[in-house]
């Protein structure tokens, strides 16, 4: 099956749907296309009648690939003709937008708040996390060189800069980890103020982000290697990518609001 | 139908390669154009992404520096601009925003746009009662 035939090929006539396409014709669009398919009875499944090949149509519907043919299936797509995984995706990036900002604005109602002791002047080591935020930054690049890589099927390289990315991800966690551990021997801990709660649950939210991020990472070049990832290489590797960049965006604003600019 | 409604406007379909192809996929999403694999590849050369990586560098590198100089009432505002700019760099070339269809670029700053208005709103409001 190819990938026109998950769509758009099997116009309206032969399974008796009404044409609609006409109605439209000059923007007949993969999902009008998509649509027409269905016929007026429903679903055609095994045994009706109204379908030359009724599990073949079946599996055009619903998207499933047939079994042996599986690897060389594009990801299942929807009625746009997008990838669902890769809407799917960018919908997640965009709540996680809200789960962000609410914590960066708590961040910034509480900064002040710290009661005369360790505020964020006298505790942040800026050109430490500069480092870090360095280090996070090169690791968008190293990623976004395995996405090129996976697109080019490239299946070495796709892997020698996922892990590059995901140790470029360890050194920024381990860096966050230095950087709690130094803040609380100076006597900040969680409780200690607003600001020192608002603090560490901002940069510790973002901390378990870029780890979950390095745990995906490895998996997914382990899974290369052994070649246990079905369907689209291409676009789970590009998936994984989207939601590194989101935490790299993250830092970007945190980064700056948080530790540039003064309280 | 909403489906006619997208193609009719120009929609995200068509938006970036004309009427749709075979399989009514849009044409910009490189990731569903098919079978046939990646061959269709929009976005940058890896040295492209390079140079896009090394101008990040530069801006952070700025950043910090304006930390240390003192430039009065500019401070506030340089360091927002620069963060936007590096926000939306990533954004567009390296979650290759810029190249794909727009449907996702609707559904992130949907979420983004809602994130900003909320907050900002929640915080002048906070600001509006502590005074």
């Amino acid at each position: 099956m190819s990938d026109g035939d998950t769509v758009g090929e099997n116009k309206t006539p032969e399974n008796g749907a009404p044409d609609q396409g006409n109605t439209t014709s000059d923007n007949a669009g993969p999902v009008t296309s998509t649509i027409d398919e269905i016929p007026m009875g429903g679903l055609p499944g095994p045994g009706r009648s109204g379908s030359a090949a009724p599990a073949e149509d079946g599996a055009k519907l619903t998207g499933l690939p047939d079994r042996p043919e599986a690897e060389e299936h594009p990801p299942l797509t929807s009625t746009t003709g997008l990838s669902n995984n890769k809407m799917g995706m960018w919908l997640f990036l965009g709540s996680e937008c809200l789960l962000f900002g609410g914590l960066i604005s708590t961040y910034m109602l509480y900064r002040g708040r710290h009661s005369g002791g360790l505020g964020p002047d006298q505790i942040y080591d800026i050109p430490f996390t500069s480092v870090s935020s360095f280090v996070l930054l090169m690791s968008s690049l190293t990623m976004v060189l395995a996405v090129s890589a996976a697109q080019r099927k490239d299946d070495r390289n796709t892997t020698v800069w996922l892990v590059t990315t995901a140790l470029l991800g360890a050194t920024f966690v381990g860096g966050q980890a230095y950087e709690f551990t130094s803040f609380y021997r100076e006597g900040l801990g969680y409780t200690t103020s607003l600001f020192s709660s608002s603090f560490y649950t901002l940069t510790g939210f973002h901390g378990v982000h870029v780890s979950l991020g390095i745990v995906m990472l490895l998996a997914l070049a382990m899974m290369l290697r052994s070649e246990r990832v079905s369907g689209d290489r291409a676009e789970t590797v590009e998936l994984i990518g989207l939601y590194w960049h989101f935490v790299d965006i993250v830092w970007i604003v945190i980064f700056t609001l948080v530790y540039l600019i003064p309280a | 139908m909403s489906t006619d409604t997208s193609t009719e406007s120009g929609g995200p379909a068509s938006d970036h390669g004309g009427p749709t192809t075979t399989g009514g996929h849009g044409p910009t999403d490189h990731q569903a154009t098919g079978a046939a694999g990646h061959e269709e590849h929009h976005g940058l050369s890896d040295l492209q992404y390079v140079q896009v990586a090394a101008i990040l560098a530069v801006i952070t590198g700025l950043e910090v520096s304006l930390t240390y100089i003192d430039i009065g009432a500019v401070f506030l505002p340089a360091l927002l601009v620069l963060m936007v700019i590096k926000f939306f760099t990533v954004v567009l070339y390296f979650m290759h925003l810029k190249f794909d269809n727009r449907i996702f670029t609707v559904l992130f700053y949907m979420g983004l746009f809602l994130a900003v208005f909320v907050y900002v709103v929640a915080l002048f409001t906070f600001q509006f009662f502590s005074s």
